[in-house]
C-alpha cells in the first residue's frame, strides 16, 4: 500500500503539492505514482521563471517502461527546480515526498491550492485505481 | 471457461503461482497475464547481465514438424534454409516471410532428426503464424503439433548453465556438452524435456522446454541456487541491448528482413532453393534497400523510445525501439534510417532535436557494454 501523507494536497493526476511557511508550493509525483512508473532514469524540469496554468504539462518523469508527464497543479511562476534529479533521477523511487521534490511554484492565487485533494480523497482515489 | 465469449479470458501459464508468490507486477501480453517486474527492473536486467536470472517464456508457442516432407517443408517456408542444421540438436533463426518478403513472423528452428524439426514462433503471432504454416503445408509430408503441454523456462546469465546443472542435476546432464546455439533432447525425452542453448539476452544460459506439470518444480529448484525471476521489462532491455530484434516492432509484415538488420538470415544460396518471398527480396536486394536498421546512442540527456523521428542529412527515419540501457548508462535504440546515414544523427524528442550517435549494434553482451 502506497504512502499517502496528511498534511499534502494533491491532483487526479498523481502530483502532490506541499505549501511552504512563504507561501510559495514544492511539487513532486507521489509515491503511488512512482511505483506504476518503476526506475527512473530521466527527468526533464521545466525552466525556473517559467509560467503555467494548472493542468499545464511542465515536466516528463521517464522510467526504463515509459515517458510520463508531469502537471501543473495551480497556476503560477516556476520559482526554483530540483537540480539534483539530473543525476540521481532515482531519488524520487526512494523518496518521492521529500528529497525527490521536483520543482517550486509561487501560485497567482493561494485559494487554488485550497481546492486540491486532500489526503483522505487521494487514497480513495488511489484504491479505486487498485481495483 | 466459456467457448462463445468473443474476447478470451485472460490466460496463465503453468508458472503464475509463482509469479504471485515473487511479487510480480502482472500485465496482459497477447493474451497473457505475465510478470512485467517483481519489484526492480533495473535490478532484473543487472542481475541477468552479472548472475543469473530466469524468465517464464511459456506463453511461446512450441511445435513440432515431423514427416520425411519436413525438410522440403521448411526449405520452402523460411528465409533461412534448413540445409545448414543437419546436425542433431542444431539451431537455426529465421523469418517466416509473406510473398512480398514481409516479415510475418521470426522463429528459431531446432533440427533434431531427419523426420523431425522442433520451431519456437511468438505468442502475439500465434494464430496469424499457424493458419499459414497449415495452409503452405499442403500438399508436403509434414504433421505440425501445438506442443501446448510444454512449458518453457530461459535461464541467462554468465552463472546460468552452473546453476542450472546444480539446480536440475542428472535430468539436464546431457545439455553439459552442448556449444553454442545447440539444443538437446534429455533421456530421448522426444522432446518433453529440451534443453537449448539459446537465448535472447546476449547471455550465455538455457532454454529449457519441459512439461507444464514440472515447470513449477523446475522453477522453484532454480530459485534455491540463487536464480532470480525476470520480467518482461527486463527482457527487453537485455534484448535491445543485444541487439535482437523484437517482433511488432522493428519488423513486421511490411518491413523486409533486408532493412531490418536481417540480411544473414535470408539464404539466397544456393541459387535454385525457392523460397516464400524470395522473388520479391532478390528484386529490393538488386536494387539495393532504401533503409537501414542500425544502433543509437543518444548523446544529450533524455530517453529514447520506439517512433521517434529520426533527421539525417540523407532523410528522415524513425526509431523502432528505446530504452535506457542500464549497462551503458546511457539511452539507446534500434532506428531505420536511409541508407547512405552514418556519422550522427538528430532525434526529435518532444519538439527538441537531439543529438545521436550512429552505432553497430549489440551494445552489450556477456555482461559488458561494447561502447565508452
Amino acid at each position: 500500500m502506497s504512502n499517502v501523507p496528511n498534511e499534502l494536497k494533491y491532483t487526479k493526476s498523481h502530483e502532490w503539492v506541499r505549501t511552504e511557511a512563504d507561501g510559495s508550493i514544492t511539487v513532486g509525483i507521489t509515491d503511488h505514482a512512482q511505483e506504476l512508473l518503476g526506475d527512473m532514469v530521466f527527468i526533464e524540469l521545466p525552466e525556473t521563471e517559467a509560467n503555467y496554468t494548472a493542468g499545464d504539462e511542465c515536466a516528463v518523469v521517464e522510467s526504463v517502461k515509459a515517458a510520463s508527464d508531469v502537471y501543473s497543479p495551480i497556476t503560477g511562476e516556476v520559482i526554483a527546480i530540483n537540480e539534483e534529479l539530473a543525476d540521481a533521477p532515482e531519488t524520487v523511487n526512494e523518496d518521492a515526498f521529500d528529497t525527490g521534490w521536483l520543482f517550486k511554484m509561487q501560485p497567482e492565487d493561494a485559494g487554488e491550492i485550497d481546492e486540491l485533494m486532500n489526503a483522505e480523497a487521494y487514497a480513495e482515489l488511489i484504491a479505486e485505481e487498485e481495483h | 471457461m466459456s467457448s462463445s465469449a468473443t474476447l478470451s479470458p485472460a490466460q496463465h501459464t503453468p508458472l503464475y503461482a509463482q509469479h504471485l508468490a515473487a511479487g510480480a507486477k502482472i500485465v496482459d501480453f497477447a493474451g497473457w497475464e505475465m510478470p512485467i517486474h517483481y519489484g526492480s527492473q533495473l535490478e532484473e536486467h543487472h542481475q541477468v547481465r552479472n548472475d543469473a536470472g530466469m524468465f517464464d517464456v511459456s506463453h511461446m508457442v512450441v511445435l513440432d514438424l515431423t514427416g520425411s516432407g519436413a525438410t522440403s517443408f521448411l526449405r520452402y517456408l523460411l528465409a533461412n534454409d534448413v540445409a545448414r542444421i543437419q546436425t542433431p540438436g542444431k539451431a537455426l533463426y529465421s523469418c517466416l516471410l509473406n510473398e512480398r518478403g514481409g516479415v510475418i513472423d521470426d522463429l528459431i528452428i531446432y533440427f533434431m532428426a531427419d523426420d523431425w524439426y522442433r520451431m519456437v514462433v511468438n505468442a502475439a503471432t500465434r494464430d496469424k503464424d499457424l493458419a499459414w504454416i497449415r495452409q503452405q503445408a499442403e500438399g508436403y509430408e509434414v504433421e505440425i503439433r501445438e506442443r501446448d503441454d510444454l512449458a518453457m523456462i530461459a535461464v541467462q546469465g554468465p552463472n546460468a548453465r552452473d546453476k542450472a546443472h546444480i539446480a536440475l542435476g542428472a535430468s539436464i546432464d546431457a545439455a553439459r556438452e552442448l556449444k553454442p546455439f545447440f539444443a538437446a533432447d534429455c533421456n530421448d525425452s522426444k522432446g518433453d524435456l529440451f534443453v537449448a542453448r539459446t537465448g535472447y539476452t546476449g547471455e550465455d544460459g538455457y532454454e529449457i522446454i519441459l512439461p507444464a506439470g514440472q515447470a513449477g518444480a523446475t522453477w522453484d529448484a532454480l530459485l534455491a541456487t540463487g536464480v532470480k525471476p525476470i520480467g518482461l521489462g527486463a527482457r527487453d532491455t537485455l534484448r535491445l541491448e543485444a541487439g535482437m530484434n523484437l517482433y511488432g516492432q522493428d519488423m513486421d509484415e511490411n518491413t523486409s528482413p533486408l532493412e531490418a538488420g536481417l540480411s544473414w538470415t535470408v539464404a539466397f544460396t544456393p541459387e535454385d532453393r525457392d523460397f516464400i518471398g524470395r522473388a520479391a527480396l532478390a528484386r529490393q536486394k538488386a536494387d539495393g534497400p532504401a533503409n537501414k536498421l542500425v544502433g543509437l546512442i543518444l548523446e544529450d540527456r533524455g530517453i529514447l523510445r520506439a517512433h521517434q523521428k529520426i533527421i539525417t542529412e540523407h532523410g528522415e527515419g524513425e526509431t523502432t525501439s528505446g530504452s535506457f540501457s542500464p549497462t551503458l548508462g546511457k539511452s539507446i535504440a534500434l532506428a531505420r534510417i536511409p541508407v547512405a546515414t552514418t556519422g550522427h544523427c538528430q532525434v526529435e524528442i518532444r519538439g527538441k532535436q537531439l543529438a545521436a550517435r550512429i552505432v553497430k549494434y549489440p551494445f552489450a553482451r556477456n555482461g559488458k557494454s561494447l561502447f565508452d
